[in-house]
This record gives structure tokens, C-alpha cells and sequence, in this order.
């Protein structure tokens, strides 16, 4: 067994080298390949911090009139936190709400004056709800609509955004639908090319794989070959599609002097340092696709011309 | 050592390509199998290794129905067996050395076995200073010749040659079949199909004559007669 094993893979060294004509070729596909998949990655990993971004400038602020007591307000700003849709509650109480506009408005005296001349805070407390998906904000102006705490709620932001927030909702969730669709797509598209690529490369086999059954190899003898074959195909392509993502890392900030043309702004995210820090988790996922894609490929492909 | 065995082959399109063929090949025996191209030679070669399998009828093959092998058992079973073709059909990016060797990697022979073996027998057909040599380097003689040590290379009890020499010229036919004819001294049975009248008169050997799918004549020391 381990006889035919060596022999197996050093056949499948050697072929791999004596049809450099067609496994260049071969790699060279499979290394486009790969490169598109990574480029979808990064596509969906910028959308979804672009997303998430918009997400989290979207809230809504529930004010209290003046003489709400407080307990009231954080008895609310409670079970508005049991609800399932809400991600985070922030209470601003009137004092703070006072302290902030103060600060927003310090080069401003005209009007410093006159909040000191009025002597009293004229600010209402606030409670600053987000949450988790921008389409439940309906659910929870609605609940506090219906839980009769008109007494102590002067208004609800969201009656007056609306418009502005279910739009960016129905935004959202079209690019994140649209996204993934397309990623499904496109990585079909690359997978059916590697396993055409391959399958080509065996068909220029076939009579090959006729003459070896003639002489009486088995089907594993025959086949094993191939998908060593394919192995080395997809490992180097990995490696190949690493080198040329890593020389696009490096090369663009060279080639925009304006750093932010290439990295795409986004507050606290930059792709150029998410490909750095998950460089060995990207070039992972690419080796096990690459091999898996192509031994699979070249399993299935050698099949064919095993049948007699 | 071979039976066939009331063997029809009869295509879906309804085309008989044989129609109740019997006979016997006894161990060291050399029989030519001769016909017009069509005759049904090829099919009758084609159904002994397994290839297709007879519409009617059983083959038999030492200790196999050949009739009955599945996918899986037929590599083990061609083990026993040496093929030359007319067309020679090497593996084109293995040089002769390696084509050689194949047969025997196969099998799993063990690596000492085979350097010590594939160049005696390259030598053995003449072919000992073009070992290195691919298929496209080789002449049509020669690339016969790397084909007929790789069907013996393994030592099979039985070698088909079918029209190994169709594409040569009469001198490397010649030469080829003297080479069958040494191989065949050695103790292996031989199964030559072939058309060609001046190879049959030249053996002196058993002829199986076929016609249209039958066998009209079967004679020991035949000659080339069709009708």
C-alpha cells in the first residue's frame, strides 16, 4: 500500500511537471479564481461594516417632560431593555442634556448667556434607544405608543424620522440581500470555472486513462495521480493569489497618494488593516478551496473515463 | 487455457459483429486470428480483455468468466494479460523506460524488480540505448517495439497482438513478429490478429480464419485463404 502511495504521488509530481504546458494554464485560472473569491470577501466585509456603521447613526429619543421623575423614566428605560428588538438604552438625564449642549455650544457666549439668564434648565431628560435591526423601530415607538405614558413622554423622534429610517431599513436589508445574492452568484461563477479548467486539462487525458486501464491499472492508480495533480494545482494557486493580494496591499497606497481613495473611509475600519490582521486566516480559506475545489474536480472529471 | 464459448456480439443498432464463435487456445499455443478489416478480429480481441462484453455466450480465461467481470475486477484481471495494438498507444508524455514500467508499477511490483527488469527487456526487443526516449523520439518500429516489452515485461501467460504491425513497413514487420515468435518460444501464449497474408504464410502457425462475424476455417499450420 504504501508502495502505490509513493508511487502515486511521485507520479503525480512528475505529470504535473512534464504537462507544464497545461498546468500553468490550469494555475493560472485557478489562481484568478481564488483572487475573485478573496475579492468577494473583502466586498462583504466592507459592505457589512458599511452597514453596520449606518446602523448604529440610526436611534431614536424618546423625551420627557420636565417634571418626569426620574424613577419613572429608568422604570421605563427597563423594560424598554426587556424588549427582544432592542440592542442598547442610554438615559440622558436633563442635567447631562444641559452640560452637552453647553459644551456644543462653548464658542458660542450669546447663547451661554442666555441659558444662565433663564436660571432654570430648560432641557427635557432622554433616553436614547437603538436597536438591533432598523426595520423594529416601528415595534418600539409602537410599544411605547401603547403602554398610556403620554403623562410623562413629550415625544418620540421616530414620528418625526420616519420616512428617513424605514427608507435606510429597506436599504440595508436590499444591499445585504443584493450582497449575498451577488456573492453566491460570482462564487458559483469562479467554482464552475476552476471545475471546467480542470476538467478540460483530464479530457486532453482521456486516451491516457483508456491505455492505462488497457494495461491493467486500477481506477485508484489511475485516478490518485490526478488528484495529486490537482492539489499542487490548487495549493499553488493559493499561494500565487496571496502574493498578488499582498502586492495590491502593498503597491495601491504607493499608486493613490491619497491613502483614503483606497480605503474605503469608514470610521474605525480600514480594509488594508483587516487584510493584514486575517492575512493567515484569507490565505487558509484559500488553500483548503484550491485543493478542495480541484481534487474534487479532478476526481469527478477522471470518473468519466473510467468506465471500461 | 481460453474457451470461447457460443459468443455473439450483436450492436444496438442491430449490426452482428460476430454470431457463434467457438473455439479453444491451448497454453503456449500461437494462433493467428485473420479476416478482411471488419471481419470481426478486433471484436473478438475487444471482448477477450473485457472492453465490451458478448450479447450471447461465455469467454473463459484460466480461472475467470471474462463475460462476468465487474469494473473493479477487470485491472487485476488484465494483469495477466500483455496487449500490443496497431496503433501502439503508449502514454506520449512517459518516456520508453517509463511506459515499460507502468505495467509493472501497476501491479505493485516492488521498485528493485522493476530497475532490474524494464532495461533487460528494453534490451531484449533491441531497444536498450533509446530507454530515455519518449514516444514522439521514437520511430513507428520502435515505438511497437516499447510496446510489445511492456506486454511482456510482467511475465503474462498470454500476449494479444492486434494488427501490431499494420502500420510498419515489411522490414520492422518482420522484425516484430520474429519477436513474437522468440516470446512465444519462451513458454507465452500468443493471439496475433492481423490481415496481413505474408506474416501467416511466413509462421506456418494455427490460423482461426474469420468471415462476416464467423469462423469458416480453423486449421492448424494454416494459410491465408479467404474466399
Amino acid at each position: 500500500m504504501f508502495t502505490v502511495l509513493s508511487r502515486i504521488v511521485h507520479l503525480g509530481f512528475k505529470n504535473f511537471w512534464r504537462n507544464i504546458l497545461v498546468s500553468t494554464a490550469t494555475v493560472a485560472v485557478l489562481t484568478l479564481s481564488l483572487f475573485v473569491f478573496a475579492g468577494l470577501v473583502f466586498a462583504n466585509v466592507v459592505t457589512q461594516n458599511l452597514i453596520n456603521y449606518v446602523k448604529d447613526k440610526i436611534d431614536i429619543s424618546v423625551y420627557f417632560k420636565i417634571n418626569s421623575p426620574e424613577d419613572e423614566i429608568l422604570n421605563i428605560r427597563q423594560s424598554l431593555e426587556k424588549l427582544p428588538e432592542v440592542k442598547s438604552v442610554e438615559y440622558i438625564s436633563a442635567d447631562q442634556a444641559l452640560e452637552i449642549f453647553k459644551a456644543s455650544h462653548a464658542n458660542d457666549p450669546s447663547i451661554n448667556q442666555s441659558i444662565s439668564e433663564l436660571g432654570t434648565n430648560p432641557l427635557e431628560a432622554s433616553l436614547n434607544v437603538k436597536a438591533k435591526d432598523p426595520s423594529k423601530y416601528v415595534t418600539i415607538a409602537g410599544y411605547l405608543d401603547s403602554q398610556n405614558l403620554s403623562q410623562y413622554i413629550d415625544n418620540v423622534s421616530y414620528s418625526k424620522n420616519q420616512t428617513v429610517i424605514d427608507r435606510l431599513a429597506s436599504l440595508i436589508s436590499n444591499v445585504n440581500r443584493g450582497g449575498i445574492i451577488l456573492t453566491i452568484i460570482l462564487a458559483l461563477i469562479a467554482g464552475l470555472v476552476m471545475f471546467n479548467t480542470i476538467w478540460l486539462a483530464i479530457y486532453s487525458n482521456r486516451d491516457e486513462i483508456g491505455i492505462m486501464r488497457v494495461v491493467g491499472a486500477s481506477n485508484f492508480f489511475i485516478r490518485g495521480p490526478y488528484i495529486v495533480q490537482g492539489i499542487i494545482g490548487g495549493a499553488l494557486a493559493s499561494v500565487l493569489s496571496l502574493i498578488f493580494l499582498l502586492i495590491l496591499f502593498l503597491t495601491a497606497p504607493l499608486v493613490y497618494k491619497n491613502y483614503g481613495y483606497f480605503d474605503i473611509s469608514i470610521p474605525n475600519f480600514s480594509l488594508t488593516s483587516y487584510f493584514y490582521l486575517h492575512l493567515g486566516q484569507i490565505f487558509l480559506y484559500q488553500l483548503i478551496l484550491g485543493v478542495l475545489v480541484a481534487a474534487v474536480s479532478s476526481f469527478v472529471a477522471v470518473r468519466r473515463y473510467l468506465r471500461n | 487455457m481460453i474457451v470461447f464459448q457460443n459468443i455473439s456480439k450483436i450492436y444496438n443498432g442491430g449490426s452482428v459483429a460476430l454470431e457463434d464463435i467457438n473455439f479453444k487456445v491451448n497454453p503456449r499455443e500461437f494462433i493467428s486470428i485473420v479476416g478482411r478489416s471488419g471481419a470481426g478480429k478486433s471484436t473478438i480481441i475487444r471482448l477477450l480483455i473485457g472492453e465490451e462484453k458478448p450479447s450471447k455466450g461465455r469467454i473463459f480465461f484460466r480461472e475467470y468468466e471474462v463475460n462476468k467481470l465487474s469494473n473493479s475486477q477487470l485491472p487485476a484481471f488484465r494483469r495477466h494479460i500483455g496487449i500490443v495494438f496497431q496503433e501502439f498507444r503508449l502514454l506520449p508524455t512517459k518516456n520508453a523506460y517509463e511506459n515499460v514500467a507502468f505495467a509493472l508499477e501497476v501491479a505493485g511490483r516492488p521498485q528493485k524488480e522493476i530497475d532490474e527488469l524494464v532495461p533487460q527487456v528494453l534490451d531484449m526487443v533491441g531497444l536498450g540505448d533509446k530507454m530515455k526516449n519518449f514516444p514522439n523520439e521514437l520511430s513507428g518500429g520502435e515505438k511497437q517495439r516499447v510496446a510489445i516489452a511492456r506486454a511482456m515485461v510482467h511475465r503474462p501467460e498470454l500476449i494479444i497482438a492486434d494488427e501490431p504491425t499494420g502500420n510498419l513497413d515489411p522490414f520492422n514487420t518482420r522484425e516484430i513478429v520474429n519477436l513474437l515468435l522468440k516470446i512465444n518460444e519462451l513458454g507465452t501464449t500468443l493471439i496475433l490478429a492481423t490481415h496481413d497474408k505474408e506474416i501467416i504464410n511466413m509462421l506456418g502457425k494455427r490460423v482461426l480464419t474469420i468471415d462476416k462475424g464467423r469462423v469458416i476455417r480453423d486449421e492448424e499450420k494454416g494459410k491465408y485463404i479467404l474466399i
